[in-house]
């Protein structure tokens, strides 16, 4: 398996930077997310590193070796598609089967190969079925069946899980990931849903405006968003931030509880919020309360997640005390957004 | 990872390409050789002759005499002053626009009737497209009979009916109306032909039109109180303006350079009645030997087409907005 | 209530269809039947022109196949046609490609003027096209027909064939890339096979366009032998002003209704692939 590098990657796209001087390196055998909002440039970076897309400038590298203006197909890489990209007019055995094809393998070594690749992924019963006649999760199966077979050195995905039904993607996430530990293949995985990143990654890049904001464990990119766009797109739902002298103060909605809840925390740690309630949502495993907190000049809107297993009876058009610990609340600078140690509490 | 089974797994990049391999990855390049072909084909076999044929117009050559002698505009002044250029050029733009005038309200019909299902679909589409599908020379020659000046299947019917040959008759007491011999009565001809002609193209256009209407529309429609006729044309029509307006000017191009209709159906005649640009051009130009002035002729077919060109770009890409 | 007035419009819109029909079928109708009707019957203008009066004949047909060229203009044709699809095929199929894959913006300017030498009329250039005719030494040859006519079946085709490949999702290309096919590969091995169909669309309107075509033939060949069936059939069965009417009908309807079959037949592709052309 590889490493991927890239050094100062940059792609214009109209005279507008869609990749931004990019310096990345995956760990070896690391599954890497990609994470941002749509026209961030992650699609881009991947492309570029693939070599589907030529770069303005900068460099890749696979496996130590620069590949920066070398067409895909020496990459030695494998890459799924959004919408899979299976050759239509070819059965599951054929599709699976090309990339050896095209390296020139002799007749049963390829049949052993696809045989062994469809039985990885439990689709050997659909080898002569054609494209149009499988399900979603099964065209998924056949598509990285398909990218496997050749032991690539390097694993790619756009977007693999956004064409499956809501409950397919939790299985098929779960698939994914076990797959990828099991054969320890370096993996870059673009997507825009926070939650897979969080479930899938062992490091989430989150992206806005070509330019990589913070890189990160899943959980430090949670709890310690380097900017405030960290802060307000990983979570669900995102953080509230709020102004706070000359500085923005956030914190998460799950940290924001009734004081009785926080009761336990010693008085100096925990700051106090009236919080005048407006509506209340019951989603079963939690509940959202929204409403506003006036502070200092102005009213702020801000949201609340109470887990199901605390009972307090929240109403709304009431006021209540609710509270965060000190050690759960983030500053931003307010010109930047960039985070800062500096705690004015 | 298993790496049994055999074959050596252990992939290598493979080695760096030799420099022929690598052109045909590059795109550039694979992309200029591609459409090169085309390029020079139409530069040199449509480009070319457009420009001489403008050259010709402003020079005196003749089939006799081809070489270019420039003569400035002395060919378009002398164009402009011969009343058949003038009829010829009146005639193309009624034929066009009278025809197509008709086929926008035939194919209107006959697409929304299309649209439905009904019974042997199939035969009738094939029989609705044969004007279009034959070869245009051969299904005029039908024509050529049915306006035929004693023949004609029309006159018999209008015979039988009474409408014709006696003394009290409708259309007069002659036996037959001179469809090809009387210059009204020939233009109307050469329309109708056109007319006929056109409507298959027209109405393959339109049905595919409907078709691209999402039903939720017309359905909200008929929710909303809507009755047949305001929804046609309330929302159908508009909802069809541009593709209407491709297959109008499709017709209005294909009927505006026509020569073949008229040059069977009536060589032009009676004296020049239904003589247009095309056939004109070709009489000058071809029969007659002169080819400067031939040249001339034609060239006053370009700008309208020119402007419809235009107009067919702009809406071209008003329809992929849609 | 309802039911009357679904009726109604069930009978109106036979009644609409039939008009259609009869109005576009009218003179093929007419040309079928007098083919094979006699001479005495045919011209006699008391006669119902709509029945056979008489028995029928062969005999126009007969004549039309043996006392004329009929036969000869049929294999000129088709020579034609197969070397106008193989010229058109070549050079429109890259050109497409080109067009479809490789836009930009020179690109869909480029694949736009293209389309719009469709436009210019033959009757604009068949003038300067006589001296090139004469300068490549083919006049009276089918070579002049086959020369010219790829003027207006490779920008037609080009067009058609755009709409056919942008319908080809690119990331199926750039998989195969990734499988290990170079650009060119990608293209042979992935797009050709999915656009067959396209292709053969393609094949048959240039094919049908080189039979329709005209005013170049009738310009550049009065050589009775060389006679394509388009102008063959409406000159070479006029002697001066006596029109062998019967023969003339068989002559225009035998080639016209093989044409017919082939356009009906891919005209769904056409459609689809015009759509995709317009609306990208």
């Amino acid at each position: 398996m590889a490493q991927v590098e890239t050094k100062g990657l940059t792609k214009l796209f109209g005279g507008v930077n869609a990749v931004d001087n990019i310096d990345l390196m995956t760990q070896e055998g690391e599954f890497l997310v990609l994470l941002g909002p749509s026209g961030c440039g992650k699609t881009t970076l991947l492309r570029m590193i693939a070599g589907l897309e030529e770069p303005t400038s900068g460099e890749v590298l696979i496996g130590g070796r620069v590949v920066t203006n070398q067409p895909p197909r020496v990459r030695n890489i494998a890459m799924v598609f959004q919408s899979y990209a299976l050759y239509p007019h070819m059965t599951v055995f054929k599709n699976i089967a090309f990339p050896l094809q095209t390296r020139g393998m002799k007749k049963d070594d390829v049949r052993k190969k696809v045989e062994w690749a469809a039985g990885m992924f439990g689709i050997g019963k659909l080898l002569d079925r054609k494209p149009r006649e499988l399900s979603g999760g099964e065209r998924q199966r056949v598509a990285i069946a398909r990218a496997m077979v050749r032991n690539p050195s390097i694993f790619l995905l756009d977007e693999p899980l956004s064409n499956l039904d809501a409950k397919l993607r939790t299985s098929a996430r779960e698939e994914l990931q076990q797959f990828q530990k099991r054969v320890g293949i370096t993996t870059l995985y673009v997507t825009h849903d926070q939650v897979e990143a969080m479930g899938l990654g062992d490091r989430i890049v989150v992206m806005n405006k070509g330019r990589v904001r913070q890189i990160g464990v899943p959980r430090e990119v949670y709890q310690k968003p380097a900017d405030t766009f960290v802060a307000s797109f990983l979570g669900s739902p995102p953080m509230n931030l709020i102004e706070w002298g000359h500085l923005l103060m956030g914190f998460r909605p799950e940290h924001f509880l009734p004081v009785e809840v926080k009761a336990s925390n010693a008085e100096s740690n925990v700051v106090r919020f009236e919080f005048e309630v407006t509506w209340v949502e019951d989603l079963g495993s939690d509940r959202l309360v929204y409403g506003d907190i006036g502070h200092q000049c102005a009213h702020r809107h801000v949201i609340s997640k109470i887990p199901a297993n605390v009972g307090v009876f929240i109403e709304g058009g009431k006021t209540y005390s609710f509270a965060v610990a000190r050690e759960d609340l983030r500053f931003f600078d307010r010109e930047t957004g960039l985070h800062t140690d500096t705690t004015p509490l | 990872m298993d790496v049994s089974d055999g074959a050596s797994i252990t992939q290598k990049l493979p080695p760096e390409r030799s420099r022929f391999g690598r052109l045909l990855d590059n795109e550039r390049l694979l992309a200029s050789l591609m459409i090169a072909p085309a390029i020079l084909y139409i530069g040199v076999m449509v480009g070319f002759p457009f420009s001489l044929a403008i050259l010709y117009s402003l020079s005196d050559a003749t089939t006799g005499n081809q070489t270019l002698h420039f003569v400035g505009l002395r060919n378009y002044i002398d164009v402009l002053g011969d009343p058949v250029f003038r009829k010829s050029l009146l005639n193309t733009f009624f034929f066009s626009l009278c025809s197509q005038a008709l086929v926008l309200v035939l194919s209107k019909i006959l697409a929304l009737a299309l649209v439905r299902n009904f019974r042997g679909k199939r035969l009738v589409r094939f029989l609705i497209l044969l004007p279009w599908t034959a070869p245009i020379s051969l299904g005029t020659i039908g024509w050529l009979w049915m306006l035929d000046s004693i023949f004609s299947p029309f006159d018999w019917i209008l015979r039988k009916m009474g409408l014709l040959g006696a003394p009290d008759a409708l259309f007069g007491p002659l036996s037959n109306l001179y469809w090809l011999g009387e210059p009204s009565l020939a233009m109307l001809s050469v329309i109708l032909v056109h007319t006929w002609r056109m409507l298959p193209l027209a109405t393959v256009i339109l049905l595919a039109g409907l078709t691209s209407i999402p039903h939720e529309i017309l359905e909200a429609a008929e929710i909303d109180g809507a009755g047949f006729w305001r929804r046609l044309f309330r929302i159908t029509i508009p909802l069809m303006l541009p593709i209407m307006t491709i297959a109008l000017l499709f017709g209005i191009v294909f009927t505006f350079t026509d020569m073949t209709v008229v040059y069977v159906l009536t060589r032009g005649g009676p004296v020049h009645s239904t003589q247009v640009l095309s056939s004109w051009a070709f009489f000058k130009g071809i029969e007659g030997g002169d080819l400067a002035q031939g040249a001339a002729v034609a060239v006053f077919l370009f700008p309208m087409l020119a402007g419809v060109a235009a107009l067919m770009l702009k809406l071209a890409h008003r329809t992929e907005v849609a | 209530m309802a039911r009357l007035r679904k009726i109604g419009a069930r009978s109106s819109l036979y009644g609409i269809v039939t008009f259609f029909v009869v109005f576009s079928v009218f003179p093929f109708y007419w040309m079928l039947i007098a083919a094979f009707k006699r001479d005495h019957d045919l011209f006699n203008p008391a006669n119902n022109p709509f029945l056979f009066n008489e028995p029928a004949t062969l005999e126009h047909l007969r004549t039309l196949l043996f006392d004329t060229l009929f036969l000869k203009y049929l294999a000129n044709t088709c020579l034609v046609g197969v070397a106008v699809v193989c010229i058109t095929v070549l050079i429109a199929v890259p050109a497409a490609y080109s067009l479809a894959r490789w836009s930009g913006r020179w690109g869909e300017n480029l694949g736009i003027g293209i389309f719009l030498t469709y436009l210019v009329p033959p009757t604009l250039l068949f003038i300067p096209l006589c001296r090139v005719i004469t300068a490549f030494r083919l006049n009276e040859s089918l070579g002049a027909l086959i020369l010219i006519y790829p003027t207006f079946t490779i920008p037609f085709c080009t067009w058609l064939l755009m709409g056919f490949f942008k319908a080809i999702p690119k990331d199926i290309e750039e998989q195969a890339m990734i499988d290990g096919c170079s650009r060119m590969g990608a293209m042979v091995r992935i797009v050709f096979p999915l656009s067959v169909s396209g292709l053969l669309t393609v094949v048959v309107f240039a094919f049908t366009l080189t039979m329709h075509e005209f005013i170049y033939a009738l310009a550049f060949i009065s050589v009775s032998a060389q006679k394509t069936i388009s102008i063959g059939v409406p000159t070479e069965l006029v002697r001066g002003d006596v029109f062998r009417w019967g023969p003339l009908m068989a002559g225009a309807l035998i080639p016209s209704i093989p044409v017919a079959v082939l356009y009906t037949f891919f005209l769904d592709k056409f459609i689809a692939g015009f759509t995709m052309g317009a609306v990208k």
